[in-house]
């Protein structure tokens, strides 16, 4: 009702890459799997885009187990990428996507430059919308977050990736840089169409009673609510470095908080984490935003992209 | 269906120290639930972001109630919270979630039932279930403690009960390996849920003697629902949905035949 309401008042859809997405919410990589488990909670038609778990050229057992540990509002994961492998993710995910009304952005992964660029290649003659290359795990030993740590790295892996794909390219950047500025515009000189952040900030928890660590992996990925205010500040930054479209992430559990994203800068919002605390939690951010429009007197979602201090 | 639904806590009572039992009235989880499921618990301490996966050890269809045993993990753990709730606060809960025990491949056949500390609580509604089929079945149940005794009577009204304590308190001194051992206990099919050893130990008993064995495994979870990856345990084959040697044991489990996966 309240998404019928909205549609006639006003209008929440945003372009990315000239991809035109409904409304300007979508789904983590890797928090929502392909979008079959949480189907029962929420009508994927309803999301501006789902975001698939990341997938290689090949299948990936992933990290030993305990692979997730809660922390004070967030939690680290250590899953490492477990992925079924581009065929199978081909023949099954993708077929059961398009069966919904939303755009579908493949997030990829690999250990080198040649693994992207096969995924990439594997995906061109297929339905879907965008690429999101994720460059920024910190759970996995080669590649990953290594590309997306040094700027040269970062900037050749998007030239080469870009040499493949067919679709638009999203680079996913990591928080666990310097200056992410620097990272951003690295991305933006390799090609980039677009960018995402921030994956997840390195972590770690120890079992003071065993004196072990928590993961197996040692390290994980801290998500949630606990990382929101430094992933909205370096959104601010990554948006007002570059002139390319930026999706924001980084602990978004409410329509307030992707608001503030918006306003940031950000042109859409991914929710991650949060789904695990209410599977139906992106459904009522996306209808939270309507009525805060309604409210605000707000015409076009895009008048709010970067408003804030005008 | 899998439901998230605002439960109503109808009961809570400490039943042994630390372990405590929790009444929730959640009629759209109780209509569907079959034992050998779980819930997902969630706190209304909002910083704790992630549910705590908890057994049910007895539904009430009748009365759309459901009955959760657990045990409090330390001090300022999640489970501490849960146990300051009282008759008329709230929680949310997600399920029914997971598989649960195959009761009918049970039928008609003579069934053990193993539980080891805080894996016992979910042999209640079970044994309730089995001896709820047409035709009865043949059930008896094995029960180990530490020392303390809890769930024993809801169990043993219902089955052949036998008993192992750590310092031999009650029944046999040990574990409920000690009592198969004992009594050369011979079953068709086995359902069993506790600690790791145990499990370990049951699977190289069951594989030994060729029996069947249903074991009901536990691993840290974050969505509760085959999504994340987060829970999966190591699977003999390799498996068709993950395309590698892994299992989700909050979606494909917590039940595996005991030969499918690595104890
Ligand atoms: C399928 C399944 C059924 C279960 N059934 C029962 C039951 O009937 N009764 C019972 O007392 N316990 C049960 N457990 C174990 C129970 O989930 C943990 O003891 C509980 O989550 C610990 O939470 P906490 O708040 O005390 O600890 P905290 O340390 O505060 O928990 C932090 C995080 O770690 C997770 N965690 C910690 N220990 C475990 C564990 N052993 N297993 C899984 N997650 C853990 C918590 O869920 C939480 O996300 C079950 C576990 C599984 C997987
Ligand atoms: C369990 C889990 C798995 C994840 N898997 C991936 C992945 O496969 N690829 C990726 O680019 N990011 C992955 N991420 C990172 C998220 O997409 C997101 O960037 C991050 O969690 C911050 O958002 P959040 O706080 O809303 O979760 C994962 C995060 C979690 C918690
Ligand atoms: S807890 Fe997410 S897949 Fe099992």
């Amino acid at each position: 009702m309240q998404e019928k309401n909205s549609r006639i008042l006003h209008s929440m859809s945003v372009s990315i890459a000239g991809v035109e997405l409904k409304n300007p919410v979508m789904t983590a990589s890797g928090t929502f799997g392909s979008g079959e488990e949480f189907s029962e909670f929420v009508d994927l038609s309803d999301l501006g885009a789902v975001v698939t778990k990341g997938v290689a050229n090949v299948p990936w057992p992933g990290n030993p187990v305990p692979r997730v540990v809660e922390t004070a509002s967030g939690m680290l994961n250590a899953i490492g990428l477990q992925n079924p492998g581009i065929d199978l993710f081909i023949k099954r995910d993708i077929p059961f996507l398009k069966q919904y009304d939303t755009k579908i952005i493949v997030n990829v992964c690999g250990h080198s430059i040649r693994d992207y660029c096969e995924v990439a290649e594997r995906l061109s003659d297929q339905p879907v919308d965008l690429l999101e290359i994720n460059v920024s795990c910190p759970n996995v030993k080669e590649g990953g977050i290594a590309f997306g740590q040094n700027p040269y790295a970062l900037e050749e892996i998007t030239r080469e990736v870009k040499k493949y794909a067919a679709q638009p390219v999203i680079m996913k950047l990591s928080p666990n840089v310097t200056d992410i500025t620097e990272m951003a515009k690295a991305a933006r000189d390799g090609g980039a169409d677009a960018l995402s952040l921030i994956n997840t900030l390195t972590g770690m928890k120890i079992d003071i009673y065993r004196k072990q660590f928590v993961l197996a992996n040692r390290t994980g990925g801290l998500s949630g609510p606990a990382i929101r205010p430094v992933a909205l500040r370096m959104v601010y930054q990554a948006a007002h470095a570059v002139d390319l479209p930026v999706i924001g992430m980084g602990g978004i559990a409410s329509w307030e908080d992707a608001v503030e994203f918006l306003l940031a800068g950000a042109c859409a919002v991914s929710v991650g984490t949060a789904n695990f605390t209410d599977p139906a939690v992106t459904r009522k951010i996306i209808s939270g935003i309507g009525t805060y429009m309604e409210k605000m007197n707000i015409k076009d979602i895009k008048d709010l992209i970067g408003a804030v201090g005008e | 269906m899998k439901y998230r639904e605002l439960a109503n806590i109808d009961r809570q009572a400490e039943i042994a120290e630390g372990i405590f039992s929790l009444w929730l009235h959640a009629p759209e989880i109780a209509a569907e639930a079959v034992p050998g499921q779980f819930v997902s618990v969630y706190l209304n301490d909002k910083s704790r972001l992630l549910p705590r996966p908890i057994s049910l050890c007895e539904i009430d269809r009748e009365e759309g109630r459901l009955r959760i045993v657990y045990r409090v993990t330390g001090k300022g753990r999640g489970t501490e919270e849960l146990s300051s709730y009282r008759k008329g606060d709230k929680i949310w809960l997600l399920g029914p979630l997971g598989n649960g025990f195959p009761l009918k491949e049970a039928q008609g056949k003579q069934i053990l039932l193993v539980g080891g500390g805080i894996g016992i609580p979910p042999l209640v509604e079970t044994v309730k279930a089995l001896k709820a089929m047409p035709g009865g079945s043949d059930v008896r149940i094995l029960a180990g403690y530490r020392n303390e005794l809890f769930l024993a009577e809801d169990m043993g009204q219902y089955a052949d009960l036998l008993i192992s304590t750590e310092d031999g308190s009650s029944g046999t001194k040990g574990t409920v390996m000690d009592i198969i051992r004992e009594k050369s206990l011979k079953p068709d099919i086995v359902f069993a849920c506790g600690p790791r050893p145990m499990l370990k130990a049951l699977k190289d008993w069951a594989v030994s003697l060729d029996l069947t064995c249903y074991i009901s495994m536990e691993e840290r979870m974050a969505c509760g629902i085959g999504a994340c990856l987060g829970c999966v345990c190591l699977s003999e084959e390799v498996d068709s949905h993950s395309n590698v040697r892994n299992k989700r044991v909050c979606k494909d489990g917590p039940v595996f035949e005991c030969r499918e996966v690595e104890v």
